[in-house]
């Protein structure tokens, strides 16, 4: 049964991740990323965590790939592109090389770490001692205790982009005749 | 296997002699009554609403097709089964048609958690036996409860927004560019007066919250007091883009909003959807802030309806409790004007989001205390003062910016 699971959403995580690359509109790549992300869900879910997985459609599908959409339509960037024109022609042999390279990586981490993979089996098991909350305490805790510092810091990281993000966008008012002129 | 039933469908004795025949029955048995159910009650509510608003206005409303026109919706569904189906020549046809199936979908699926029934009382948990099986009367309790329903709500948007794009024309995707800025604003004030439930209750479990509902002293409405509903109902109004929300769909500006180009049988997928959604969303409200199947009690006096057995009560007291909310958002409907745009960013920005964070942080407050054996005169007074030292910051940052935007004009 979690055989069966595993392959149908590893097959829809594949096919999404090749639709991301192969298709040429936009927007459809866009939704293929979505069917990527559930897939990977419907892996927690199977792997009894179900805490991230909701978290993963409402984070990743629910709000950032909503935004992806939300800026391809604004920007009206959202006709299918002539893949045969290449703006830089380095980027398609980088691409391979960086890409294989990654390749490698994880391949390699998997070969290194399948031992101590099998030996952590019991990570996230909740459902056995029937705790309906165990999932979240546990992530709670590790979040809130032992990774506090590294939370913090990332949230502050977050608001210093947002802060960057204003700033950048904000029109200064010498600009703002130049812009009248040409508006 | 078992486990993988558990992690899918909850901690549902159900499955505790392993899957067997019997159980699987029950689960089929109860996705077939929710999904008929939910129709039904869809098709219900298309004409509790025409008919209370036609009151609200002094008009007779539909009285035509069936008793007191209850068959008018029926009527209404056929006629737009047998009318043609038109797909626009400049739209983006794969998702034109996958749209409205993405808005139809989430609205049945939010259903599931809901408990429709059974005897919460005495600590029963919602347990009934059902062919020599214990159960509990939803379709599913997962161990994430309400963030599911959370999540289905943030993939509604989906639908709207592809629909809006994918028509290929004007008027719909500004309707659909609206709806998702709108729907993803909203999402985080629903999300942070849904975590005051979760904090009073301690989990997230629908069945564990309607448990924890047994008096109406307890009611979450009242535990958590009273801000997070208030605030809750309103950015569920907004995320069901409802009138005075309904920008989605602003027939003055918009034409029809995102389904302008819809017709037939696509189109009424999506008019389904709206009023399923709204269903759902009460039933939501109900199951977080008044104890879902839970009667009315005071103290120890319970307000019992002789004659009937205690899960089948259960079920009417739900149906009692989300009569009243499809009644107050039908009211919304007729009682108050449309918002405008900036409005509508300005309230749930500026307002509804900074006021459910601070009121989070005071029931933490309060909780931390309680836990940690302080004083709550000292403790409660100084967390007031704090995030009233907050909103004035945060007063005095909307003035300068108000200020700054108005001598330097409005710059688009």
């Amino acid at each position: 049964m979690e055989l069966f699971v595993f392959i149908c959403s590893a097959a829809m995580v594949i096919a999404g991740a090749l639709g991301v690359v192969l298709r040429s509109n936009p927007v459809h790549a866009a939704l293929s990323l979505v069917l990527t992300l559930f897939g990977i869900a419907v892996m927690f879910v199977s792997q009894e965590a179900e805490f991230l997985a909701a978290v993963q459609v409402i984070v990743y599908a629910g709000a950032i790939v909503v935004l992806f959409l939300f800026v391809i339509m604004l920007l009206g960037v959202d006709r299918a592109e002539n893949l045969k024109t290449e703006p830089l022609g380095i980027q398609r042999p980088l691409a391979i090389v960086l890409s294989l390279g990654f390749v490698a990586l994880l391949v390699a981490t998997i070969l290194q770490g399948r031992d101590s993979l099998n030996m952590r089996g019991d990570g996230l098991n909740t459902a056995a001692n029937g705790d309906h909350d165990a999932n979240i305490r546990q992530i709670a805790r590790s979040i809130f205790s032992d990774y506090v510092v590294a939370f913090e810091v990332t949230s502050i990281l977050l608001i210093v982009a947002v802060v960057g993000t204003v700033v950048l966008a904000r029109k200064r008012k010498s600009d703002k005749d130049i812009s009248g002129v040409s508006a | 296997m078992i486990a993988l039933a558990h992690s899918l469908l909850g901690v549902d004795p159900l499955f505790d002699g392993g899957l067997l025949w019997t159980p699987l029955l029950i689960v089929i048995l109860k996705v077939l009554v929710v999904f008929v159910i939910g129709l039904v009650a869809t098709m219900l509510m298309v004409w509790f609403e025409r008919k209370a608003i036609a009151g609200m206005q002094n008009r007779i409303g539909p009285n035509k097709a069936g008793p007191f026109g209850l068959l008018q919706t029926l009527a209404d569904g056929i006629k737009l089964f047998f009318k043609e189906d038109l797909i626009p020549e400049r739209s983006d046809r794969l998702v034109f048609r996958l749209a409205p199936y993405l808005s139809f979908v989430p609205a049945f699926l939010a259903f599931a958690i809901i408990p429709l029934g059974g005897d919460y009382r005495d600590g029963n948990g919602g347990l009934v036996t059902w062919f020599g099986h214990q159960t509990r009367v939803q379709l599913a309790d997962p161990p994430i409860g309400v963030l599911f329903a959370l999540a289905i709500s943030s993939i509604a948007v989906y639908g709207i927004m592809l629909a809006g794009w994918s028509s290929g024309s004007k008027y719909p995707l500004l309707g659909s560019v609206r709806a998702s800025a709108q729907m993803v604003s909203y999402e985080a004030a629903l999300g942070l007066s849904l975590a005051a439930v979760i904090l009073v209750t301690g989990t997230l479990s629908t069945s564990g919250i309607v448990g924890s509902q047994s008096s109406l002293g307890s009611w979450n409405i009242v535990a958590t007091g009273v801000i997070p509903f208030a605030i809750f109902l309103i950015s569920a109004t907004a995320e069901l883009n409802r009138p005075p929300f309904d920008l989605v769909e602003a027939e003055q500006e918009l034409v029809g909003g995102f389904n302008t180009e819809y017709s037939s049988i696509r189109f009424s997928l999506f008019f389904l959807a709206e009023f399923m959604n709204t269903i759902t969303m009460s039933a939501v409200i109900v199951t977080l802030f008044f104890g879902g199947p839970q009667p009315v009690s005071i103290g120890n006096t319970t307000l019992d309806i002789p004659l009937i057995n205690n899960s089948l009560e259960g079920s009417i007291w739900l149906i009692a409790k989300v009569l009243v909310f499809l009644y107050i958002y039908i009211w919304f409907r007729a009682s108050l004007p449309r918002f405008r745009y900036d409005q509508l960013m300005d309230l749930g920005w500026k307002f509804l989001i900074p006021a459910s964070l601070g009121w989070f942080m005071l029931l933490a407050a309060q909780r931390l205390a309680d836990n940690e054996n302080w004083d709550q005169l000292i403790v409660m007074p100084l967390s007031i003062a704090v995030i009233l030292v907050c909103f004035i910051f945060m007063q005095l940052a909307f003035r300068a910016s108000a200020k700054n935007r108005e001598s330097e004009g409005a710059s688009f």
